[in-house]
């Protein structure tokens, strides 16, 4: 080892999410160590807390909270597939397949184990576990040959994997030896309300069984039988009937461990031998291990912190949960049972929703002490603030949680103490927030990165959303919703102000509601939302100058100042006709030539004033703007479907077609995209797209606000086996929802996310039309679509037009700058270096 | 200097001032110079602008094609490439101190568009 004497040798054991937080929290210390992880699983750290997502389509790449290339980067030795085999505290080293670490100091962070109940037959190939990718991988194996399944165990882990099941499309039964569901966090009302619900989602949920035997079943592959006489057949199981922490290093090395389990270690996270820290699920503090990953990371904090010299101490955790649980909202805080002495509650049932509620004080009724939120966790926040802080309760406590009829004592982020914790998952306080803000964060954005408050598990977003607003406001920053410095407004309100009153012109906007001359901000903006509700020819002698170069030139503006040229091809389909003549357009003009990801051809280095002639013949050919240089709807792309393909169930392409000739040249806060799968095998990658629509043998499954490009995500189905005509009349509505309300270059993944009460929100206003505003918002898009025209045919036609597409207003010389070279047979613009030195004399085309 | 720079300063005659667009520009071509040409209105009226039409930082012949407005008062044109912002007035770039446009003075006389060079 060349380590300086100065350098300690840190070695950590297990590498999930409470190891990896070690890891990255004494990278950040900048301590003098020097750090090896030893990873008993195939991959660096992932996020077991969303496992679930496997079975909506998240693979391990999703899951990973780190790669190789940061720990290379933070100078951090790693090795995967190392499985400590023993810890030698006498002589300081581990023992791996790989080889021998020495260590200055050692971390235990090997997490647990799921508890497999010992009942006869639980080791059968189809009896699993959920807690490794290796677990999911193993899980969807068994599903793809399985009808049924069964999760033994009706606590948090067990819920989640249920609805893994669920999503994995069998038929799912929950069983759970206790009398309810969630018996650790909820009471017996709170445990009902969540069986109904699940139950209502489809899952089966049986209590009070204790499985004596798996035998080989009748109807299904296994047969569970129960103490009480009944039995359930079912073609696989899953235990998660809780965890046991992975303790055989500590104990084989002679450290201290529980009589029921753990690591046993004090207020830094030592062990009975003080150069080795355990932390996490493995751990046992105070004859408890906790099975959250908030208290592993403080655990993590605490022994960097001793290990640089700090004097940061555990001392115990918050296990107060919120989270959704198959969509159904549960919260669960303090003593939810309100088992402490003297204490007293109020309870609100609204049985008709589904929603319960339970509030526990102190005998004297002054603190909050506990509660449980089922159907409804909007007054968790709260809740959980006067409970963690001992903020005095107001004079009507049962107002805490009834419905805000009247007037809710509204806890303001100022009434919370400094100490009061905002994010439990990275520790951050209130005064950490403010600390951010004193050191320059203005924004919940920069708050967020500097102190990753809201990063972990996001349950806090609103509340830290709250303490931000209010603190920029104390200091008297106002928090500026203005579009830029023309508009004191948001895109949405400037939307609403032309539509109301029937504003047509960006001057007129300007001279009612703004100041200055405008920018290149506000004027793209306006010229988008002016398209969106009148949908005018965009090159009009008032519109023109509002759009971006794109806009203004029909075209896409690469590096050089050229253009590229994307003619529409709906659907994806082309006749060899069009693709000849677009072909000889090419040639004619030595345009280099590409396939697009949406199914077209671009057709690159055009000049601006050839775009007029190329289009003049494109347009003659039939070809219409693919309105691939716009913030509008791009391409609906298509698989071949059920015309041609073995296995599709529905014409694909010919409703992507009919699609992209109904929402072409509709103008948005940013581009949209669309795309029709004719099966489930989904080769059109909708589940990629803003709108995608993926067909059933019943009809269409709508999926909506996805999207590809730096921040990937899946589209979330918004409604199943639609006919063609609700398909279109759902579409209308989401998307001219989303042109209405979006803010500016704001996708429709970002948009949704942001709405509050997001998907379910969404759906309640386009499905049940719960704001009342269904028919205006087809009307808006049948008027868009009703005026629709191809802007380059209005174009050609217009000498006036025309006249734009030059480079020089005083001669018909061409830009001597533009220079093309020859790659694999095409064009590529030239680099500054091979341009020809001597070309600053402009060549004179002849007319 | 300032006479120096009056007498080699030459008036040519470009366009019909029809050819110019409102809150837009054109682009000029001077003695193999490039010269861009934004109209641009405001509460007194329209005010001509003439700067070079090379874009310093996307390196090429675009800025023409760039979005005009103000910023805190000044009159500016966006790059329609990376959206830097140039002053119409003086040609300094507000986001990088070390690229600039040249201006030129630019009047309209009987109805015909001239610009210094």
């Amino acid at each position: 080892m060349t380590a300086s004497t100065t350098s300690k040798r840190i070695v950590i054991v297990g590498n999930g999410m409470v190891g990896h937080h070690f890891v990255e929290q004494l990278v950040n210390s900048n301590a003098n160590c020097e750090i090896t992880v030893l990873s008993g699983e195939k991959r660096l750290a992932y996020d077991r807390v969303h496992l679930s997502s496997w079975f909506s389509g998240s693979r391990a790449e999703d899951l990973a909270m780190t790669d190789e290339a940061t720990y290379d980067s933070w100078g951090v030795k790693y090795y995967t597939d190392a499985m400590v085999t023993e810890i030698n505290r006498d002589n300081k080293s581990v023992s791996t397949a790989q080889g021998t670490f020495h260590y200055d100091m050692l971390v235990l962070a090997t997490g647990s184990y799921p508890f497999v109940p010992p009942i006869p037959g639980n080791d059968q190939e189809h009896c699993l576990v959920y807690r490794t990718i290796e677990d999911l991988e193993a899980i969807e194996a068994s599903a793809a040959v399985s009808k049924t399944g069964v999760v033994v165990g009706g606590g948090l882990l067990g819920l989640e994997a249920a609805n893994a099941l669920k999503q994995a499309g069998l038929e799912t039964h929950v069983v759970e030896f206790a009398p309810q569901l969630m018996a650790v966090q909820l009471d017996e009302a709170g445990g009902d309300l969540l069986r109904n619900k699940i139950e209502d989602l489809g899952v089966v949920v049986h209590t009070q069984k204790a499985t004596q035997v798996i035998e080989a079943g009748e109807e299904a592959r296994y047969r569970m039988a129960f103490a009480d006489g009944s039995a359930l057949e079912t073609d696989m199981i899953l235990f998660s009937a809780g965890i046991r922490p992975s303790d055989q290093l500590g104990r084989l090395a002679g450290l201290d461990v529980g009589e029921r389990g753990g690591i046993i270690i004090n207020n830094q996270c030592q062990t009975s031998d003080p150069n080795v820290y355990a932390i996490g699920e493995c751990a046992l503090w105070e004859s408890r291990i906790y099975g959250l990953v908030a208290p592993g990371y403080s655990m993590a904090r605490t022994a960097v912190s001793h290990i640089t010299g700090g004097d940061l101490e555990f001392a115990g955790a918050d296990m107060s949960t919120k989270l959704k649980l198959m969509g159904v909202d549960v919260g669960s805080i303090g003593d939810a049972h309100g088992r402490t002495a003297g204490s007293l509650s109020y309870t609100y049932h609204n049985q008709p929703e589904g929603i319960y509620k339970r509030l526990i004080v102190d005998g004297a009724q002054k603190k909050v002490i506990g509660a449980v939120l089922v159907g409804d966790t909007s007054d968790y926040d709260t809740l959980l603030q006067y409970s963690l802080n001992d903020i005095d309760i107001p004079e009507h406590a049962e107002s805490l949680i009834l419905p805000s009829a009247g007037e809710k004592p509204a806890l303001g982020a100022d009434a919370l103490p400094d100490t009061a914790t905002v994010c439990s998952c990275h520790n951050v306080s209130k005064g950490d927030i403010t600390a951010a803000i004193d050191g320059g964060c203005c924004s919940v954005g920069e708050v967020k990165s500097c102190t990753k408050a809201a990063t972990g598990c996001g349950g806090c977003a609103a509340l830290l959303k709250n303490v931000v607003d209010g603190e920029l406001e104390k200091r008297g920053v106002e928090v500026s919703k203005a579009i830029c410095e023309h508009f004191n407004y948001t895109r949405q309100e400037l939307y609403h102000m032309v539509k109301v009153e029937e504003i047509h012109s960006f001057d007129e906007l300007l001279e009612k509601h703004g100041e200055g001359l405008g920018c290149d901000i506000c004027k793209p903006a306006v010229g988008s939302v002016l398209a969106s509700v009148w949908n005018d020819y965009i090159l009009t002698q008032n519109n023109l100058p509002l759009q971006d170069t794109n806009d203004t030139y029909l075209g896409n503006m690469q590096k050089d100042g050229t253009y590229s040229i994307v003619p529409r091809v709906p659907g994806g389909e082309i006749t060899p006709e069009g693709l000849i003549l677009i072909g000889e357009i090419a040639k004619e003009y030595g345009l280099y030539t590409k396939i697009t990801g949406g199914q077209r051809i671009d057709l690159f280095g055009a000049r601006v004033e050839q775009l007029p002639d190329i289009w003049e013949k494109l347009v003659a050919g039939g070809f219409e703007t693919g309105h691939a240089y716009a913030k509008s709807l791009r391409t609906v792309k298509s698989c071949v479907g059920s015309t041609w393909c073995r296995y599709g169930v529905q014409d694909s392409v010919g409703q992507a077609i009919d699609l992209e000739n109904r929402y072409k040249g509709l103008r948005a806060p940013h581009k949209i995209k669309f795309a029709v799968s004719g099966c489930t095998r989904e080769c059109a990658e909708a589940q990629g797209k803003d709108i995608g629509v993926i067909a059933t043998e019943n009809g269409w499954n709508l999926y909506v606000c996805g999207n590809g490009g730096m921040k990937p995500r899946h589209a979330d189905l918004f409604a199943t086996d639609l006919d063609s005509e609700t398909l279109v009349k759902y579409i209308d509505r989401v998307l001219m929802f989303y042109v209405k309300t979006a803010d500016r270059l704001q996708r429709t993944s970002v948009w949704m996310e942001n709405l509050e009460g997001g998907l379910d929100y969404l759906k309640s206003v386009v499905i049940d039309d719960s704001l009342g505003i269904c028919d205006e918002l087809e009307a808006q898009m049948q008027l868009v679509v009703d005026a629709y025209q191809c802007e380059w045919k209005t174009t050609i036609e217009s000498p006036e037009a025309r006249k734009r597409f030059r480079q020089f207003v005083n001669s018909k010389a061409i830009d001597s700058n533009i220079q093309f070279v020859d790659e694999r047979g095409q064009i590529r613009p030239a680099t500054e270096a091979e341009k020809i030195a001597g070309a600053s004399r402009i060549p004179v085309e002849l007319v | 200097m300032q006479a120096t720079a009056e007498m080699t300063q030459q008036w040519h005659d470009i366009c019909e001032e029809s050819d110019l667009v409102k809150n837009s520009g054109v682009c000029a071509l001077i003695d193999e110079q490039q010269v861009a040409i934004f109209t641009l209105k405001n509460k007194d009226g329209i005010t001509v602008y003439a700067v070079s039409n090379w874009d310093p930082i996307g390196k090429a012949n675009v800025m023409y094609r760039g979005i005009v407005g103000s910023l805190g008062g000044e009159p500016v044109v966006a790059s329609p490439l990376y959206k830097e912002h140039y002053s119409l007035v003086t040609g300094r770039c507000l986001e990088n101190d070390e690229v600039s446009l040249s201006t030129y003075d630019v009047r309209i006389a009987d109805g015909r568009v001239l610009v210094a060079l």
